[in-house]
């Protein structure tokens, strides 16, 4: 795709000069010489590579621990078009929410006709185990990532909910702390929200999902599957900030009816645990038998009461792709409103009317896995070759049901620094979310993932894409 | 605090350790190499016995040479006691308990890691090499540095000074052990240019030469260098410091704990039988028995703390 | 009638366990078809942890074995009043959707033999009962009952295949086949009062398959009839490793050998 006049910038709109969000920053830009910002920008990749800010490739050794490119001009979004955004994802949460309350116990949604059985009967993301189990507080998401794109000053599109264990966030709270010791003096002049408070929401937030069975100051814990994990980085930051112990399955174990650690001291009984470990390998009692990375009957635990488990088991129900475009509809089933926030026209490759639009249109659209993530196994129409386009053909005449494709959207760009100066790259947001029995609460920030390369519409990092800080504005 | 964590500090700890330790030998067999005209095969087959890698090495070396040795002990990935292997492996143990280091800690190892990374990327040439052994020492200092200064005295601090503690005993025996020998009266013909060079690489090894002639004003006597690195607790690689140190650290995780266990009976028993003897007594009663049985006794130790302490399960 | 159990199942190990966990589904529920008089569930050489209802709406004891124990048993005591609903059930009170019956495992994987015995039969609304009822006796003539030729990992088709096996074989080839037929079908564990003796030596087990219009229906394949007032369910699942007894890892303890014994009488 081009770039140009149809592309909106959220720093120059559609050219016609510099947008309000970011006039102060452009005030800042202006007075200062490209040659000191380069060398800032190399200044935090050291910086990011020293702390050991990496990511691991899955199946690379050691030697692949990469750094995801950093770009230090800020993404800035005004304090409306935040709040506008807010309400969005507070609406699409809470209906996610009742969404997969419903789905565990007596599916109203699919007895009203609104969501097809077969979503839910043919979806591997479907834990029959949790059906009629009542999650403490009733919260099945408490960690939300919602990614977003922009295409005009108020235009928000959902491109994916993230139910299970977004990752992220780490990225979200280093980036801030790099820009405030890079460009303090920029702090200084505008009134950017802080996101430094996470972290401690975070730990509020689970301590107030404790089961009953917990007495006293609940005991969080994160549940990491070990430093080989590509988002180990980010599992060890938070229990750090959190203040918490940050843990792998064998440290822990069923003991007097509770899951307890093993510390120096004896075993220590766990009220919360944040898990960074897949459902299917969280407990070889009760899924898959041979993982390592689980604890035994920690499921039983769960259900009896003993424990809770953030984010629930068998939340992928709700970001599974094909769920995805009835979104709207389990939006208005649940709130009974309209939803705020708009989804990407979706063709279901799995119906026939769709799917031969799909194959007619493979240049203009974009086609997914329905259960990938990463942005593996997905075809960019418009940037794709005409040998890639017809391999992937072959690929979704296969198996139809396990694609489904949408427009190419004209992702808003924002600039990043080049050698040459400030140039227009896509992005997309993705927000933190919490969810607990005290509401829902967005972190005024988030990821933005960044396409590092000129035109190119792929954000994701393990597809060499980079990160921004995300700056919301204070109010007036 | 984790059991899994106090074995990652643990190790982690007596990994750097190891990786300096390891580089200092093949450094005190190259300062040998740069004093004799001829060097021996026999200095650097003692440099693979003290850094206990020696039948590792004769897997995969038929001769014994100094380039070869060097590039074993700092380099070679499948030498689990290389500089390399130990510094890996260190690492990953801080990564491990990311959490429990400060930010400071964990960037000193990185950093280590790294340079030495690409120090060693390929095999250094002689000119190169003792440039970088030199680095070595000076990441491993700031590493401990960083230990020093940012960490709280806690149970955290208190498993890495075990591990640097138990790794250094465990390496001064050693060091004197390889080469005890060369140390009894009998075989010293003292002032021998040979024993001369014998007894430096003792103290090289164990950086302890300036040190001693400080100390001793340049009176070398076999006696007197065991002596030194056995009992002078003034000397921090001695075994009695190491142990007065590991006592005190036990003193400690028993206080915040409050939980007596068999290593703290294991540890003083241990500590008593280095002040309640001399090194008269050693040599009465034998030099080899009496560093065999420490090195035993020191390791039997480290497997009792891990017990304790359920590093593992 | 009022039936009572005297049940012992004792595992001894080569080994000490060094680390196990079990799930126990040993507790019936009352239904239409029993009222549980009294129960007891009493263990030796382990430790109860927890207990919860598990999402086919059985009662579930989790337990520890103790460190270093070279056996353990789970002993049931029980009184239970059961009145003989021709095998049927009634409705579905889970909140398990219906089709979940209708998924296989991988105990119940339909694969050649399954196929073809299914190819035998169509599912028929107005005689549904009557299908079902002619699967029941088909099964129960291709695969003799004979105990020591199969074992729980054993699934539908090698039994099958092998043309014997015992009442957990049978109940196992009746859901999948059910299943090909369209009926939602599920596993069921439990006791059964044998006229001709009071000792046995091991649990019944049967299936159920839903048939619209009766709800759940049982049939009991290795007798040949639909369950009367003789039996009592205790555990419901999609197969046996769903509803079984005792299920759970051991660490350490090397070959295993189990002894039960159990008295089911009036």
């Amino acid at each position: 795709m081009a770039d140009g006049e149809d592309v909106f910038d959220e720093m120059h709109g559609f050219g016609e000069g510099v947008r309000a969000p970011y006039a102060g920053y452009n005030g800042w830009f202006d007075k200062t010489t490209p040659s000191a910002l380069l060398k800032k920008s190399r200044d935090a990749q050291t910086f990011f590579r020293r702390t050991g800010i990496t990511f691991n490739v899955y199946g690379k050794s050691e030697a692949d621990e990469r750094l995801i490119p950093f770009d230090l001009v800020p993404r800035i979004i005004g304090a409306s078009e935040w709040a506008l955004l807010v309400r969005g994802i507070e609406q699409r949460v809470k209906a996610i929410n009742a969404f997969l309350y419903d789905i565990y116990h007596r599916q109203e949604i699919v007895r009203a006709g609104r969501l097809p059985e077969h979503l839910i009967r043919e979806n591997d993301a479907f834990l029959p185990k949790m059906i009629g189990f009542d999650p403490p507080g009733g919260i099945y998401t408490h960690i939300v990532g919602i990614d977003l794109v922009r295409t005009g000053p108020n235009e928000f599109f959902v491109l994916e909910d993230n139910a299970r264990t977004p990752s992220g966030v780490s990225y979200m709270l280093e980036n801030r702390e790099t820009m405030l010791k890079m460009f303090p003096e920029l702090f200084a002049q505008m009134s950017v929200q802080r996101v430094s408070g996470y972290p401690m929401a975070l730990r509020r937030s689970l301590e107030r999902s404790a089961p009953a069975q917990a007495s006293g100051r609940p005991t969080v814990a994160i549940l990491t599957p070990g430093i080989h994990n590509s988002a180990y980085f980010e599992h060890a930051f938070l229990a750090d900030q959190m203040g918490v112990e940050l843990v792998e399955g064998h440290d822990l174990r069923v003991v007097d009816g509770r899951v307890a650690m093993r510390t120096t001291q004896g075993y220590e009984t766990i009220d919360v645990l944040y898990r960074r470990v897949d459902d299917e390998y969280l407990d070889p009692l009760n899924f898959r038998s041979e993982s390592m990375l689980g604890v035994a009957g920690i499921f039983d635990v769960y259900r009896a009461g003993g424990i809770t488990i953030a984010n629930a088991p068998g939340t992928g129900i709700a970001d599974d792709k094909a769920i995805y475009s009835y979104m709207p509809d389990i939006v208005e089933f649940y709130t009974g409103q309209a939803p705020l926030l708009k989804n990407v026209p979706t063709w279901r490759c799995a119906e026939k009317d769709s799917l031969s639009y799909v194959l007619e249109h493979l240049e203009e659209l974009v086609v997914k896995e329905v259960h990938g993530s990463g942005g593996y196994g997905m075809l960019v129409g418009p940037a794709a070759s005409k040998k890639e386009i017809s391999a992937f053909r072959k690929k979704l005449q296969a198996k139809p049901s396990n694609y489904i494709a949408q427009p190419t959207l004209a992702l808003s760009t924002v600039p990043v620094l080049t050698k040459s100066g400030l140039s227009p790259r896509h992005v997309d947001l993705r927000p933190f979310v919490l969810v607990s029995s005290d509401g829902v609460d967005v972190t005024p920030g988030g990821l933005t993932r960044v396409a590092m390369k000129k035109g190119s519409l792929v954000v994701n990092s393990s597809q060499g894409g980079g990160t921004k800080d995300t700056w919301v504005l204070k109010e007036g | 605090m984790l059991g899994r964590t106090a074995s990652g500090l643990f190790w982690m700890a007596r990994l750097l350790e190891r990786a300096e330790n390891t580089s200092r030998l093949v450094e005190a067999g190259f300062r040998m190499a740069l004093t004799r005209t001829q060097p021996g095969e026999e200095e650097w087959r003692s440099v693979l016995v003290t850094a206990g890698c020696c039948d590792a090495y004769l897997a995969r070396h038929d001769t014994i040479t100094g380039d070869k040795v060097a590039d074993f002990a700092l380099r070679d990935r499948s030498n689990p006691s290389s500089v390399m292997s130990s510094l890996h492996a260190a690492r990953e143990n801080a990564r491990m308990t990311r959490t429990a280091l400060t930010r400071e800690m964990w960037e000193a190892i990185n950093d280590f890691w790294m340079a030495v990374r690409d120090a060693l990327k390929r095999a250094p040439s002689e000119t190169d090499l003792p440039e970088i052994l030199t680095m070595i020492r000076q990441q491993g200092a700031q590493v401990r540095g960083a230990t020093t200064g940012t960490m709280l005295r806690n149970d955290i601090y208190n498993f890495i000074l075990l591990g640097i503690m138990f790794e250094r005993a465990d390496n001064t025996a050693r060091i004197l052990d390889t080469k005890y020998y060369v140390l009894l009266p009998s075989s010293a013909s003292v002032g021998s240019s040979l024993d001369n060079v014998q007894w430096e690489m003792i103290l090289r090894s164990a950086s302890a030469e300036r040190s001693f002639h400080w100390l001793n004003g340049g009176n070398i006597t076999p006696r007197a260098i065991a002596d030194f690195l056995i009992f002078d607790t003034r000397m921090p690689r001695s075994l009695a410091y190491c142990y007065d140190t590991i006592t005190h650290q036990l003193d400690c995780l028993f206080r915040q704990y409050c939980q007596r266990l068999g290593t703290h009976d294991l540890a003083e028993s241990l500590e008593a039988s280095l002040t309640a003897t001399t090194i008269e007594r050693v040599f009465e009663n034998g030099l080899h028995e009496f560093l065999s049985d420490f090195l035993r006794r020191n390791a039997s130790l480290s497997a009792q703390i891990e017990t304790d302490f359920r590093f593992a399960e | 009638m009022r039936l009572t159990v005297d049940h012992s199942s004792t595992y001894t190990y080569e080994h000490g366990v060094s680390y196990a966990l079990q799930q126990v589904r040993k507790r019936p529920i009352s239904l239409p078809s029993q009222s549980i008089l009294s129960w007891d569930v009493s263990i030796e050489g382990a430790h109860w942890e927890t207990s919860y209802t598990d999402h086919h709406g059985n009662l579930v004891d989790l337990i520890q074995l103790e460190p270093d124990v070279m056996s353990v048993s789970v002993s049931v005591k029980g009184e239970v009043e059961t009145h003989d609903t021709s095998g049927v059930m009634g409705g579905h009170s889970q909140l398990v959707p219906l089709w979940l019956y209708q998924r296989p495992t991988e105990l119940t994987m339909p694969a050649k033999g399954l196929r073809a015995l299914a190819g035998k039969f169509s599912r028929s609304p107005s005689q549904d009962i009557g299908v079902l009822h002619e699967l029941m006796v088909e099964i129960a003539d291709k695969v003799a009952y004979r105990t020591n030729e199969t074992d729980s990992r054993t699934t539908a088709e090698d039994a099958l295949q092998q043309g014997q096996g015992v009442c957990q074989d049978h109940a196992h080839i009746f859901i999948t086949v059910a299943r090909l037929l369209g009926y939602p079908a599920r596993y069921v564990s439990g006791y059964l009062m044998m006229t001709d003796r009071v000792d046995q030596d091991a649990g019944h087990a049967w299936a159920e398959a839903w048939v619209d219009g009766l709800g759940w229906t049982g049939f009991d394949v290795s007798n040949g009839i639909s369950p009367d007032a003789r039996y009592i369910q205790v555990a419901t699942g999609l197969d046996y490793s769903d509803a079984a007894p005792i299920r759970g890892l051991v660490y350490g303890a090397g070959a295993e050998n189990l002894v039960v014994s159990i008295q089911v009488q009036q």
